[in-house]
């Protein structure tokens, strides 16, 4: 934590937050010249308690499902202010924005406000304890996607949401993640000095809700890039580049980390490396 | 006085006519019958450069009332409308408006809710979002909608209140039909609501503020104890704008909170509101039993004007077009009656839940129910059925 950072120490995120890392390199990478636009979930309830705040910039929070239109309106307003030059950007969970709040995001991004939506995802409801998200991997377990006899967890794929934003032909979309700080605060840096919507997405691991060691996540974040389950890319007015290129570890050595993928036998784990493969050849094989 | 000349204006075009006079820096809309016509006019103004305004056309009326939430946290004067199913999906976040304390104004069309579907006036809709800590005004006519939409900036953005607040109209009642209407003139406008200084709620990288914010139960109990006191007391800038806009143009509607008609002397007043007056008021004209109590303001609930109104009568009959589900009687009835709980001279307290759905309530109705009241007994309530 440096002095100068633009989110105060003493908020009361959970020891080894991912979301907290992220909210900082996001701010070391804005400045001042900012105001943020948040949803309701981890970084908004630890941040804000009446009457205290950990943020030094203006910073505004309503409701869990509509940071986005809330964005639109006081980017609108800046805007009627003669404060064009005053960046404004949408930042929530995987809930918040992947989920709820996914229309007041898509009605943004087809409007073209010059607003930049940030996700962190920490791919479950963490603030609500655990639940499954449309953000929530294939197989890992939640409080509500529990694994079980019959059961091995999220029955569902990733929901894919850079596809989304560039469908709404947004100039500039891409991932980051918090193992990788200069690529996401270039990537910060690069969007805002686009005009019109952007969109980041940046995976934030959660040691309590992935269940292992808080001293781990930054190690947890780098091993989901090198296995692949989580790609570093970006895509410029339609173009797909990686911005990194992964190893290829072992998805195993990613999930013997985490208490969500457990569950999954040996012959699973494969099943898994197999489709993760497979995803990240349809996603990125033409790049070769 | 202003100098304004009488045109012949359909509803709607008034009411947006009107927030052109009031220069809101972000207008923000999502179309649902029948507010449709106000939002089309206030685009084709700012389309002609007759309102500089930001305007957006959202993707939902939860946006639209999120991102006027957005504009005037950010500290510009914001405006949007709605009517019904729009409102009920803006449920939640009229809460946090009101909570937040941001002077946002929007006036309501009033329309039923579904199911079944149905696009015709009821009060059902605002009715529903009584408790959500906004002012509400229901107006009679057209130009009470021009005037009430210019009172309800100036009260929303003093600094004793600042609190939302809706104008509510009656759907096609009042958005689709013609009536003779006075805009008045910019400058007198100016001069009454001048431009919109934000002290309390701004986002400005020079100072920066949090908006918005958790609370544990002590300071949220405060803070909920402040937005009830805040609209409690709001009845008293309600009817001092209301005086000093009628200063001003010269035009008045009772004493802000409540419309008295013919109310000296009779025994039987009734209470209704919107364009349901209107028809009460012909009534009044045929009989001399009858009086007329118009609430204008809903929120805040003028209780000590009701109760110094009624003071003279016997019977009083509460005309409605809101049903209470699960209570069998109409909101307004039950809050008349509770106004009036603790009179000494008991009335005889009577409900009609009326207009439901648009269903037509004539003067020859209004008659009837006086004269059917002089047979009921202190608390009946009917549905008048046709």
């Amino acid at each position: 934590m440096k002095e100068d950072d633009l989110i105060a120490p003493g908020h009361r995120t959970c020891a080894g937050c991912g979301p907290a890392i992220a909210t900082r390199m996001m701010l070391r990478a804005t400045g001042k010249n900012v105001v943020l636009c948040q949803s309701t979930g981890c970084m908004e309830v630890t941040t804000t308690q009446y009457p205290t705040t950990s943020w030094k910039v203006p910073w505004i929070h309503v409701l869990f499902e509509n940071a986005c239109s809330v964005a639109a309106g006081v980017r609108e307003a800046l805007n009627h202010q003669g404060k064009e030059d005053v960046k404004v950007i949408a930042f929530g969970g995987d809930g918040g924005m992947a989920d709820i709040g996914f229309r007041a995001m898509s009605g943004l991004f087809e409007r073209g406000h010059d607003v930049l939506v940030v996700i962190y995802d920490n791919e479950a409801y963490m603030n609500t304890g655990i639940q499954r998200s449309g953000s929530t991997p294939w197989q890992a377990a939640t409080t509500t996607t529990p694994s079980g006899k019959i059961s091995k967890g999220k029955e569902q794929w990733k929901k894919d949401m850079v596809a989304i934003a560039v469908a709404h032909h947004v100039p500039y979309a891409a991932t980051a993640s918090i193992a990788f700080p200069f690529d996401l605060e270039k990537k910060i840096k690069k969007a805002l000095e686009i005009k019109g919507p952007k969109f980041l997405h940046i995976h934030t691991p959660c040691p309590v809700g992935w269940y292992y060691a808080t001293e781990k996540t930054v190690e947890v974040a780098k091993l989901a890039v090198d296995s692949k389950m989580w790609a570093l890319y970006e895509v410029e007015n339609g173009v797909k580049k990686l911005t990194y290129k992964p190893k290829g570890t072992p998805v195993a050595d990613y999930m013997k980390l985490q208490k969500r993928f457990r569950h999954l036998s040996e012959d699973d784990i494969k099943e898994y490396q197999k489709r993760v493969d497979e995803n990240f050849d349809k996603m990125f094989g033409d790049l070769k | 006085m202003d100098k304004s000349k009488m045109q012949i204006l359909e509803g709607s075009r008034a009411a947006a006519e009107a927030v052109v006079l009031c220069r809101p820096a972000l207008t923000v809309a999502y179309p649902i019958t029948p507010q449709t016509h106000i939002v089309e006019d206030l685009a084709k103004f700012i389309a002609d450069g007759k309102l500089k305004a930001e305007h957006m056309e959202v993707e939902s009326e939860f946006s639209a009332i999120s991102a006027v939430v957005g504009g005037s946290a950010a500290g510009v004067r914001t405006f949007t409308a709605t009517s019904s199913q729009g409102l009920a999906l803006m449920h939640e976040v009229l809460f946090a408006a009101s909570g937040m304390r941001l002077p946002i104004v929007m006036q309501v069309v009033n329309r039923a809710l579904s199911a079944p579907i149905n696009i015709w006036n009821d009060w059902q809709d605002a009715i529903s979002a009584r408790d959500s800590g906004w002012l509400q005004l229901y107006c009679e006519t057209a130009q009470e909608v021009v005037d009430t939409t210019i009172q309800a900036y100036k009260i929303a953005e003093e600094r004793s209140v600042l609190l939302p607040v809706m104008v509510c109209m009656d759907g096609f009642f009042i958005t689709h039909t013609l009536e003779p209407v006075e805009i008045p003139e910019q400058k007198t406008v100016d001069k009454f609501l001048p431009s919109y200084k934000p002290t309390h709620a701004y986002l400005d990288p020079e100072k920066p503020m949090t908006q918005g914010p958790f609370a544990f139960p002590k300071p949220y109990m405060e803070l909920r104890k402040q937005l009830s006191d805040a609209i409690d007391d709001s009845d008293n800038m309600v009817k001092k704008v209301h005086d000093e806009f009628a200063k001003s143009f010269g035009r008045s509607y009772g004493n802000g909170l409540i419309d008295e008609y013919k109310n000296k002397g009779k025994k039987i007043a009734i209470i209704t509101m919107g364009t349901l007056a209107g028809t009460v008021r012909e009534a009044v004209d045929a009989r001399d039993d009858i009086s007329l109590v118009r609430v204008r303001s809903f929120r805040p609930f003028p209780k000590k004007d009701l109760k110094k109104a009624l003071g003279g009568v016997e019977t009083v009959i509460i005309l409605e077009k809101n049903i209470a589900l699960g209570t069998g009687v109409g909101t307004l009835y039950d809050e008349v009656r509770s106004a009036l709980y603790d009179e000494k001279n008991k009335k005889k307290i009577l409900g009609v839940v009326c207009g439901i759905g648009g269903s037509e309530v004539t003067v020859e109705d209004v008659k009837n129910i006086a004269e059917i009241s002089k047979k009921k007994k202190d608390g009946e309530v009917w549905w008048l059925m046709k």
